[in-house]
């Protein structure tokens, strides 16, 4: 035993003379870490790395069999998902590798943020975090493309629509971004070229920066609240957390990120097969316009703000929002260098993150009921409940079926059936006087379109008369408040 | 060779030695060849920001195909198709036949965001299904966000043939269309 293990030794001692094993590991996976940094909370960094990893090899594998060319993207993917072995297992896996990348990240960075580690001396650290986070969420849109399918064209069209509102060049801009003045075949190529060499590249080079920074300067200690970080002291602080409490980070302080690891792992697998792949969804085929483009999960917040932002903000803050995002960003260790690092001691930066977080969350609601669509086929398909039809007048059952037929419904619900862009009818009656209604109906505005134009008189009378009817029982209509002696219409 | 370690500032004060000179003539010939590959790289990757937009005449066919004071669909191919475009070449549009050669095309971008919008006979109405924007049937602007009505293509008609000037994705930074 013994002699087998002098073997083994000496091999190892062979090698380790030629390749300087022992040397990279005291310079890299050994490197001393603070005890404290062996934290649940420090988990994040490493499992986006892994993600990222997930995503270069089941991408590399997916990349074997998808044809990047407008005429074959779709079918080829149809093939994998159905028919080539394991394809929709890869899909599915390449598909919640990325929203977990996404989501862990975001994780990383807030954790980053509320712990104050990007302060001195991890400037550098943050600014190249920032970077990736741009590139993360540049792959995130580009995978989406990759599909192909009706929400890729359709989200291309989205993305050029933005680029041509930049003043003096959009057209330029546009053409840049879809290899053409229209999207077609180079805008597949330019954006698979993107999503495969040009972006995985940028997160290879700049997570070698970020890990450096990671070596070079450290890991950030747990904060404790009232130690407060000085350009002059810190180092030297650090130095002595390092002596009195340091361990190698392997494998002394690696335990959490292992088992944070197996569980991204354990997640993406049971997604992917509970779950299977995302879409493809119809062909890209500009011609069947009976869509609804819906982003993916991540950036259903941006499609809710371009469709709640008021009009004059518009181009300002698609165009500039994510320019003012970035600055502040890149800024944030340099104007918050110093000072408090426990999330404990900074109410700021705590609310921040709530704020963010909660605007985030319910802008991606938002975007997920996107109630300002109409209902394209409400006219077609919303019933209405027997209560809004009994016992109504001829004249008020010819409005209801003016009502029906004219589309009104995809926009307005009668009680909760129907569009939700303008305002449910179910009560309207309670709500307007037949004078409103009607210049209401006829001159539209708050967002509705005028009929004037396309109703008959008769049309309007019998439309008025309904909505009249609608309120809940035992509610008299509304009166003219400017006309308080008088009765109410009916 | 010399057991001694190089002393780069050796010639402090005196003409520089034919090592610096070659450390020299080596960084200028790289940075010429850099710049020789470097440049057409980059014209390479932003022609397509240099390239105009050349719009062509695109037929539609033949004007009886749309009747009057009705709104229909119709689609053309990309005048700049290439082979392996697949469906993306068939471009879609509406047009409007007002009266006899009095026509509107519209494009099927919304003015918003570029989503495709629809067409309701019923309430003469253009309606997006991405942010609610709403058109009347001349592609004034009726509701929603988008900041202008709806994009019409410059046409004629020749022969009974009914013609668009097109080959462009239409968005608000080309204003002739």
């Amino acid at each position: 035993m013994n002699k087998l293990l002098n073997i083994a030794r000496s091999a190892f001692l062979w090698v380790d003379d030629r390749l300087h094993i022992a040397k990279l590991y005291e310079s890299t996976a050994g490197h001393h870490v603070p005890q404290s940094s062996g934290s649940w909370f420090y988990v994040f960094g490493s499992a986006t790395l892994l993600c990222f990893m997930i995503q270069l090899a089941t991408g590399i594998m997916l990349a074997m069999v998808y044809v990047p060319s407008a005429a074959e993207a779709y079918t080829t993917l149809e093939y994998l998902t159905f028919q080539q072995e394991l394809g929709w297992f890869l899909r599915a896996v390449h598909f919640w590798g990325s929203n977990f990348m996404v989501g862990i990240m975001l994780l990383h960075m807030t954790q980053v943020f509320l712990f104050g580690a990007y302060k001195y001396p991890r400037e550098i650290t943050w600014i190249t975090g920032v970077i990736l986070m741009v590139l993360t969420l540049g792959l995130a849109f580009t995978g989406q493309v990759m599909r192909f399918d009706e929400d890729a064209y359709w989200g291309l069209g989205i993305g050029a629509a933005i680029m041509g509102r930049v003043p003096f060049v959009g057209e330029q801009m546009v053409n840049m971004m879809l290899g053409g003045p229209i999207i077609a075949s180079e805008t597949l190529s330019r954006f698979f070229a993107l999503h495969v060499f040009v972006l995985p590249g940028g997160v290879l080079a700049i997570v070698s920066i970020h890990l450096r920074m990671v070596l070079t300067k450290g890991i950030n200690e747990y904060p404790q609240p009232g130690m407060l970080v000085r350009r002059e002291t810190y180092d030297k602080e650090y130095a002595a957390i390092l002596k009195k409490e340091g361990v190698p980070f392997f494998p002394k302080a690696i335990s959490k990120d292992l088992v944070a690891a197996s569980i991204v792992i354990f997640g993406i697998l049971a997604c992917a097969i509970l779950f299977g792949p995302e879409g493809p969804s119809g062909p890209a085929d500009p011609v069947q316009i009976n869509t609804l483009p819906r982003p993916d999960f991540f950036f259903l917040w941006i499609f809710a703000i371009a469709a709640l932002m008021p009009d004059w903000i518009e181009t300002p803050a698609l165009l500039g929002g994510p320019v003012i995002i970035g600055i502040i960003l890149f800024a944030l260790p340099f104007f918050n260098g110093t000072g408090e690092k426990s999330w404990r001691r900074r109410p700021v930066a705590v609310i921040t993150v709530i704020l963010t977080y909660v605007s985030l969350g319910l802008l991606t609601y938002l975007g997920h009921t996107s109630p300002w669509s109409p209902d394209m086929d409400a006219w077609k398909s919303a019933e209405t409940p027997l209560e809004f039809v009994e016992g109504r007048s001829p004249l008020e059952l010819q409005g209801l079926l003016v009502i029906q037929s004219m589309q009104c419904r995809n926009c307005h619900a009668i009680d909760g059936i129907g569009g939700h862009r303008g305002p449910d009818l179910a009560d309207v009656g309670s709500r307007l006087t037949k004078a409103q209604l009607i210049r209401q109906v006829i001159q539209g505005g708050g967002n509705m379109p005028a009929y004037g134009k396309n109703l008959t008189p008769d049309q309007v009378e019998a439309v008025v008369a309904y909505m009249v009817s609608l309120r809940p029982q035992g509610v008299p209509p509304a009166r003219d408040s400017s006309q308080p002696g008088q009765a109410p219409m009916e | 060779m010399n057991d001694e370690p190089c002393k780069p500032c050796d010639c402090e004060g005196k003409k520089p030695s034919r090592r610096d000179f070659l450390l020299w003539i080596g960084f200028g010939l790289n940075a010429v060849a850099g710049a020789m590959i470097g440049i057409p790289l980059l014209g390479y990757v932003l022609s397509a920001f240099f390239k105009p937009n050349p719009l062509t005449w695109i037929s539609l066919g033949p004007v009886d195909q749309f009747p009057e004071g009705k709104t229909r669909f119709a689609s053309y191919e990309n005048p700049l198709r290439r082979e392996w475009d697949g469906d993306t070449s068939n471009i879609p549009c509406w047009v409007r036949r007002i009266k006899g050669n009095d026509f509107q095309v519209f494009a099927i971008n919304c003015t918003h965001l570029g989503c495709p919008v629809r067409w309701f006979e019923e309430s003469r109405l253009f309606m997006c299904p991405c942010h609610g924007g709403a058109f009347y049937e001349d592609g004034g602007h009726a509701a929603g966000p988008p900041p202008r009505g709806l994009y019409t293509y410059e046409l004629k008609v020749e022969n009974g043939t009914l013609f668009i000037k097109g080959g462009v994705l239409p968005n608000l930074s080309n204003q002739n269309i």
